[in-house]
């Protein structure tokens, strides 16, 4: 298979082969070898994720029993996981969806406009207020999140999406204002001057100029907010427990404490289910996230 | 006059400048004190005292930090916590520089392999992954059924607190995808031509990763360790899914952060959960200067 790969049209024999690639059969071999053990470590890496698509469509009697390929595809798992909560997993689809994109539209909104104004606006103390960013970016959640739960609880704001939103829209991932300013910088300020030339003040130069060509650290911060907001289960863990306002995490996780009246089979229909946004967004978005971890060193 | 102008213009100019850079920065302002600098500031004060959210918050002094040293599911977080940094995160970032070396140079193939390898990362986080974890290492999972073909009787791997911590272990060196894509990237920095006088001198394989490629890769192999080593500090989610919330069997996992939310959120005894967390604080924060500190011995930053 490795072999027709490095010459897709012409038949592996020697003649053919020497003429298409001029590569040394030994270097051949091992390129060859090279291939076949990257090939069985991937399998290897993969097959997890891959018994877990195939036994979401498995009967529940035959998961664990069965062969990988399972010889009758059932929706039963799915059907039974949907309803398997008091609300139909749609609900908590549809709650991690509003809380994502509500997430995504505040982090590029306040952090934007923070980063702007510390890395082309002159002001006094500006360089303490990189600092402080700078700090904040080191500081573990854990800290904060007993005052803000007691914060958000005197609001009476527990069990609503406010507190995972809206430190969102007061740009509280201060990792995305360093990222932005970082880019700011490199582009050149003859733009700015030319704006303020033609008579526009920091708003419209921020709006017309810096914003629109800010778009590769708005991909890198649209991407990874979706994906750390979407697989996010702390802060909701703590901030929701009424069924009606839980997120996909969260539900998932509540149906695993109630495994021993449900099956397998629809644990991992639903973790699928729950995977999908993800993974689209890896078949899609593929180039702008390796581009983002390889700008920026973040997780997925 | 001319000279006694162009300074006031320009204060004026920097005036509105500044007035401008306060409603660019208001929202993340109000975050800053509101919704980080008051918590923060508020969680230190916690530490000192007694507080069950019901009544109101007891000076209690060092009481919850001396309550921590005779606290034995305090060591033995510590233990667990430390156990799982100082294990997985070198497994998985040696695995992450293995692919990379075995993927650089152009290989056909890159991109396909580049993807297998960092789709785990990206999934590493889920409740979903965990579940799957669950399933794999449970009593009649997948990795049991795989070793009674070859006639080998598994134990229950996640019920056994010599392997549960072992299982999530493998799970974090499992996403070794995202520090390999961050090599990947460093190794692309080293100019080829260094490769090629190595070559001319007759250096070997070996002598030019050990002389080239380790050298130039310190600062990635650092700024890797420093990631994965903060973000392990901080996992959650797995100990909190495989176990049910419990960090068991018998607190084998028992994460740190695992062990903050029981006292805050299930206990609710909030003054020794942020005592606990300021000390979790501390830890990194120690740690990572150290790691800043140790890495004049060994990072290599050019000239």
């Amino acid at each position: 298979m490795t072999t027709q790969t490095v010459t897709p049209t012409a038949p592996p024999t020697g003649a053919a082969a020497a003429s298409t690639t001029r590569r040394r059969p030994r270097r051949r071999g091992r390129s060859v070898a090279r291939h076949a053990g990257l090939g069985v470590f991937v399998a290897f890496m993969l097959y997890p994720l891959v018994w877990m698509v195939t036994s979401a469509f498995t009967p529940e009697s035959e998961i664990l029993t069965g062969p990988l390929i399972p010889e009758e595809f059932t929706l039963e798992n799915f059907i039974n996981g949907w309803n398997s909560l008091t609300r139909p997993f749609w609900v908590f689809y549809g709650n991690s969806f509003v809380v994502t994109i509500s997430s995504i539209v505040g982090n590029l909104f306040s952090c934007s406009l923070t980063a702007y104004a510390l890395a082309r606006l002159t002001f006094k103390a500006r360089n303490v207020y990189f600092g402080i960013v700078l700090v904040s970016v080191m500081l573990p959640m854990h800290v904060l999140v007993i005052p803000q739960y007691i914060i958000f609880s005197q609001f009476d704001l527990v069990n609503t999406f406010v507190p995972l939103v809206l430190p969102k829209f007061l740009a509280t991932d201060a990792f995305f204002i360093f990222l932005m300013v970082q880019f700011i910088r490199g582009i050149p300020r003859e733009l700015d001057q030319a704006a303020a030339i033609d008579g526009a003040g920091p708003f419209r130069t921020f709006w017309y100029v810096i914003f629109p060509l800010m778009r590769p650290a708005l991909v890198t911060t649209t991407i990874f907010t979706f994906i750390w907001t979407w697989n996010d289960f702390f802060t909701p863990l703590i901030y929701l427990t009424d069924q009606s306002v839980f997120t996909v995490p969260v539900a998932l996780s509540s149906m695993v404490d109630a495994e021993s009246n449900s099956g397998i089979g629809m644990l991992l229909a639903m973790s699928v289910l729950s995977l999908i946004p993800i993974m689209l967004f890896f078949a899609f978005a593929q180039k702008y996230l390796i581009r983002g971890i390889t700008t920026t060193g973040l997780k997925g | 006059m001319a000279t006694a102008t162009t300074p006031s213009r320009r204060k004026s100019r920097l005036n509105r400048q500044g007035r401008a850079a306060h409603v660019f920065m208001l929202p993340w302002l109000v975050g800053l004190v509101g919704i980080t600098a008051v918590p923060t500031l508020a969680s230190l004060y916690l530490a000192f005292t007694d507080y069950n959210v019901l009544s109101t918050p007891e000076f209690i002094g060092l009481a919850n930090f001396e309550r921590m040293f005779a606290d034995e599911r305090f060591w033995q977080s510590v233990r667990v916590t430390l156990t799982y940094v100082l294990v997985s995160v070198p497994l998985q970032l040696a695995f992450a520089l293995l692919l990379a070396l075995i993927l650089d140079r152009g290989m056909r193939g890159l991109t396909f392999y580049r993807s297998a390898f960092y789709l785990p990362s990206l999934l590493g986080s889920s409740v979903a992954v965990a579940v799957l974890w669950r399933e794999l290492f449970g009593h009649s999972g997948l990795v049991n059924s795989a070793l009674a073909l070859v006639g080998i009787e598994g134990s229950s791997w996640l019920q056994n607190p010599q392997t549960a911590l072992g299982t999530l272990v493998v799970l974090n060196v499992w996403t070794f995808g995202s520090p390999m894509v961050i090599f990947l990237a460093g190794l692309r920095q080293i100019p080829e031509e260094l490769y090629e006088s190595a070559r001319v001198d007759g250096a070997s394989v070996l002598r030019q990763f050990g002389s080239i490629t380790v050298p130039l890769l310190t600062p990635i192999i650092f700024f890797n360790l420093i990631l994965q080593t903060i973000g392990a500090f901080q996992a959650f989610t797995q100990a909190h899914v495989v176990s049910g919330g419990s960090g068991g069997p018998v607190d084998s996992t028992l994460f740190y952060t695992l062990y903050i939310y029981q006292q805050g959120f299930t206990a609710f005894d909030m003054g020794y959960a942020s005592a606990l967390a300021w000390v979790l604080l501390v830890f990194i924060g120690v740690m990572t200067a150290g790691h800043f500190l140790l890495s004049k011995y060994w990072v290599f930053y050019g000239d």
